[in-house]
């Protein structure tokens, strides 16, 4: 049964993978992207990585997803254009492409787990029946990797900084509030009485 | 025929091949490139989910936790830089993208 599982999410998640990069419309090439990323998140808790598998569900189909969806709606460009190069490109494309398959497969078909491996594992995971997934990542995470915790924050605080200045624009002809102006004002300042009702 | 690690490590190295293969596909444009970019950075964390299962390590779910950080990181700054770029020039096409004479 899992095997069965594991062909039906590793099959979806590479047909689609290819058409992300071989769809027409860019629209159909993120919605692609979204069905390899839910077919990857289906392998994550096939291997028992509930957590990784919600959290790609969550940030990658919620967030990254919608927003490469929202730019290519929100951008005109004629994608008809974009593609004149395609078949041009396809031949260097697919040496490279072969060429990194070729040197995969000799990685796959020859690759023997080393024998200081099993004295370089620093956290073993618990048995799921007693500590779920997302405890055990949250034992580790919290304590002895809590530093790279804080990174991860820092890393996500500088890109949203740096994708708000980026995309910022200050219109020319929107009336600011300019409080040094404002509080510098010495002179032109005036003290009136004003009749009630008329106004100055 | 029971599923081992060689199966997720193939799945992995297939997924990582077609980003590669996109990039060199779609030159001219740049949402696909970075969505075969977000295809690569997905590979490398099934490869870690995998090697953490397989053996029994937790440290590797870790590490794809903050792959996917940055990952996330990477594609709003990247879009935030496509949409600033279309803005001033009206074109997001790679071969346009020579104001530096790189």
């Amino acid at each position: 049964m899992g095997a069965l599982f594991f062909y039906l999410f590793a099959g979806v998640a590479v047909a689609s993978a290819f058409m992300v990069i071989a769809a027409k419309n860019p629209v159909h090439s993120v919605l692609y992207l979204i069905l390899t990323f839910v077919n990857a998140a289906g392998l994550f808790v096939l291997v028992g990585a509930e957590f990784l598998a919600m959290i790609l569900i969550v940030v990658y189909v919620g967030a990254v997803a919608v927003l490469f969806l929202f730019v290519v709606m929100m951008l005109d460009v004629d994608f008809a254009e974009l593609r004149e190069g395609f078949l041009h490109f396809l031949p260097v494309g697919a040496l490279v492409g072969l060429i990194f398959l070729v040197e995969l497969i000799l990685v796959l078909g020859a690759w023997t787990t080393g024998p200081s491996v099993a004295g370089a594992i620093r956290g073993s995971i618990p048995p799921a029946a007693t500590v779920t997934n997302t405890e055990a990542i949250g034992r580790v995470l919290y304590t002895t990797y809590a530093h790279f915790f804080e990174l991860a924050g820092i890393i996500l605080l500088v890109a949203m900084i740096g994708a708000i200045v980026l995309t910022l624009r200050h219109k020319v002809y929107v009336r600011r509030q300019n409080i040094s102006v404002q509080v510098g004002r010495r002179n032109d300042i005036e003290v009136r009485k004003v009749q009630s009702g008329q106004g100055i | 025929m029971t599923v081992g690690l060689a199966h997720y490590l193939t799945v992995g190295a297939i997924l990582f091949t077609l980003g590669i293969f996109g990039i060199f596909l779609n030159r001219k444009n740049v949402i696909v490139i970075l969505m075969s970019i977000e295809l690569i950075l997905l590979a490398v964390n099934i490869n870690f989910v995998a090697f953490s299962a397989f053996l029994n390590d937790i440290v590797g779910q870790i590490y794809a936790l903050l792959v996917l950080t940055v990952a996330a990181a990477e594609a709003a700054i990247g879009l935030a830089i496509l949409v600033v770029y279309y803005r001033n020039r009206g074109s997001i096409a790679v071969e346009d993208i020579n104001l530096m004479k790189g």
